[in-house]
């Protein structure tokens, strides 16, 4: 069964939280993976720390410093993903990272552990589309997992319509010029815009927004222009300097939940 | 991959061998893709060669001279030549490269400028093609080597740029690097980002190594007027990422009897765990958005290389060297702090030229050369030495 489109075709306005595996503490990941997932999110997406996350702001880095201080790498995240799916045992998982850890490790082997704790997709924000349709998209499908792209307000329609032939997940949707957590939001005229002219080009696959999205006003507002959004460094916010760290993510899901 | 025919052309998507490439995320592709399609373009237009050439000669200064180095020369029983990049408006060869893209940059319709900096010399040359032009300019620096280069903190803000203090990881070069990428990241739309070295993302290391180029040019011209030959024996230059060497290289690259050395900071010694000695302690990664050899742990976390000299302390090299090592066109020798020291002291006191620390680390390769009385070496004297006193004074006791 396709966890990810299982979750698509039977919900709405799905919550797909992000967090860094290794944050707080070394072994905090399937806790966190089944307190999140108890509390209403509809999709995880672990991220593998890594020492120069170009893609994140600060908060994001700042958590991969820690987790990989902690002693998080790929060996002992894979060791402890053994364990999701006794934890969580519907929801698709994603496992979000930069390239050159995943080379390191052999791009073959990271796939097929992967494949073997449950992992459903992957989403390598620096591995171009030209070198992943080359070297990674056979790799790939030979473990069933889902690549999912980024479309930013930039992305040409061209090069939209490319990426979401080649997806079988979700278009990640980045909400504006800038890193994880940013907190400028950009116009939001402009921001509606982008939406709308995404959402008029009947893309074959769902999307989820993410980068700045905070709290339920923003995970409100993102769902009346896609099938859901992604929270990151707002979670990883709640979690720091907090004894519990499950139960601080769980009380934060269900703040963005709430009816 | 398809090898290339020259060794100065990367293939189209910027490979040198297995080396290059843009690895950048979606944010960067467009800023990427149109630098890509254009800088070749632009940079072919009579216009831009026209002021480019004007500026060279009259704000960089250049032809820099070919200084032949007679007492160096005994010294080493060899005929030894320098090339003057220490006289270049600045202090330094970046500047080679900040006029061109600054020029580039205007004619991309970019009207802000970024840019990371190490040792802060090519801050500098940034804050100063910047203040030339009119554009605001923003130079990320890390927080440790904001305290350990003040002056060239001093003489950005003097020039009007804004200096902005990089805190994340080590707090050096390599998180410079990474806090512009998420400001281009942040200002897609009107901002160019000058890249210092022939590093990150296709089109950058060979957009820096053209520009760049302007040296080894001059040399070959100055050698057939000193020696009769335009080729000399041995072209030696320091390498942190790498653009003094892709310059004083280039147009060597395809004469196969030169011999190309690229000498690296070996801090307190290669194998010390205090280096910067990517060829060697290197292995094939990703680097801010481009594969080459670099400084990493089992798990392809990034390291902290360590070399006395803030110019030398990358944890990567540009692309094309790391090819040129692999398929064996160039050499590479390590040089100490202490060793660059020495060299300090020795050019200082036998030709009357204090260099800058990075370069030094060429000049102390000049001993494990080979070369014999016939020889001709030229070595790049990339940078001066008066960003380095502070560091020089310290060290006295070594360099009396």
């Amino acid at each position: 069964m396709d966890r990810i489109k299982h979750a698509f075709a039977s919900k709405t306005n799905l919550l797909n939280t992000y967090f860094t595996a290794g944050y707080p503490r070394l072994h905090d990941t399937i806790p966190l993976a089944k307190a999140l997932v108890e509390a209403g999110a509809d999709i995880l997406e672990i991220g593998m720390p890594f020492s120069d996350p170009l893609a994140d702001g600060p908060i994001i880095q700042g958590s991969s410093t820690v987790a990989l201080a902690n002693g998080m790498n790929l060996p002992v995240l894979f060791e402890q993903l053994k364990g999701l799916r006794a934890a969580v045992p519907e929801t698709p998982v994603l496992l979000m990272g930069y390239l050159n850890p995943v080379m390191q490790f052999g791009v073959e082997e990271f796939c097929r552990q992967a494949a073997d704790v449950g992992v459903d997709g992957l989403i390598l924000p620096d591995l171009p589309l030209a070198e992943y349709e080359e070297f990674y998209q056979e790799t790939f499908k030979k473990y069933d997992l889902k690549a999912v792209f980024l479309i930013t307000p930039q992305t040409s329609e061209e090069r939209i319509r490319r990426l979401d032939r080649l997806s079988e997940a979700f278009l990640y949707l980045v909400s504006g010029p800038g890193t994880t957590g940013g907190t400028t939001l950009p116009d939001a005229v402009v921001q509606e815009q982008y939406f709308e002219r995404i959402a008029a080009l009947k893309l074959r696959n769902p999307r989820l927004i993410g980068f700045g999205i905070a709290d339920k006003a923003g995970f409100d507002r993102a769902c009346g222009h896609a099938e859901g959004a992604i929270i990151g460094s707002a979670l990883i916010r709640a979690l720091e300097d907090v004894a519990d760290a499950p139960a601080a993510a769980e009380s934060f899901v269900r703040g963005i939940k709430q009816a | 991959m398809t090898p290339t025919t020259s060794y100065q052309q990367p293939t189209a998507r910027g490979y040198y061998g297995q080396f290059g490439g843009a690895f950048v995320p979606e944010m960067l592709y467009p800023n990427v893709e149109e630098l890509r399609t254009q800088y070749l373009a632009i940079m072919a237009d009579p216009a831009f060669q026209a002021e480019l050439q004007a500026l060279l000669r009259d704000y960089v200064g250049r032809p820099t001279p070919l200084f032949e180095a007679k007492r160096l020369s005994a010294k080493y029983n060899t005929r030894i030549f320098l090339k003057r990049e220490d006289l270049c408006h600045t202090g330094a060869h970046k500047i080679n490269n900040t006029v061109g893209q600054i020029l580039l940059a205007q004619r991309l319709g970019k009207t802000r400028i970024i840019a990371e900096t190490g040792a802060g010399q090519h801050g500098v040359a940034t804050a100063t093609v910047c203040a030339l032009m009119g554009l605001p300019c923003v130079v990320y620096m890390g927080a440790i080597d904001m305290e350990r280069q003040a002056p060239n903190v001093a003489r950005m803000r003097l020039l009007g740029a804004e200096v902005r203090r990089a805190e994340s990881g080590s707090q050096t070069l390599k998180d410079a690097t990474n806090e512009a990428i998420r400001d281009w990241i942040a200002n897609p739309v009107d901002t160019h980002y000058i890249i210092g070295s022939v590093v990150g993302p296709h089109p950058y290391p060979d957009l820096v190594a053209r520009l760049q180029s302007v040296i080894s040019e001059e040399m070959r011209k100055q050698l057939l007027e000193k020696t009769g030959s335009e080729l000399p024996d041995f072209v030696v230059a320091c390498v942190g990422g790498g653009s003094n060497a892709a310059g004083a290289f280039y147009h060597f690259l395809d004469e196969p009897e030169v011999r190309l050395i690229a000498v690296e900071a070996a801090g307190h010694g290669i194998h010390s765990g205090h280096s910067a000695a990517t060829s060697v302690l290197g292995t094939p990664g990703i680097i801010h958005g481009s594969k080459t050899l670099l400084m990493q742990d089992e798990h392809g976390q990034i390291t902290e290389p360590y070399s006395l000299s803030a110019g030398l302390d990358y944890p990567g090299i540009g692309p094309l060297h790391a090819y040129l090592g692999e398929v064996g066109r160039s050499e590479f020798i390590a040089i100490t702090d202490d060793e660059a020291l020495t060299a300090v002291a020795e050019l200082s006191r036998l030709e009357g030229i204090i260099p800058a620390l990075e370069t030094a680390h060429a000049l102390a390769a000049l001993g494990q050369l080979g070369a014999g009385p016939d020889d001709v070496v030229v070595v790049n004297l990339s940078g001066r030495g008066d960003k380095d006193l502070e560091t020089y004074l310290k060290n006295m006791d070594k360099l009396v």
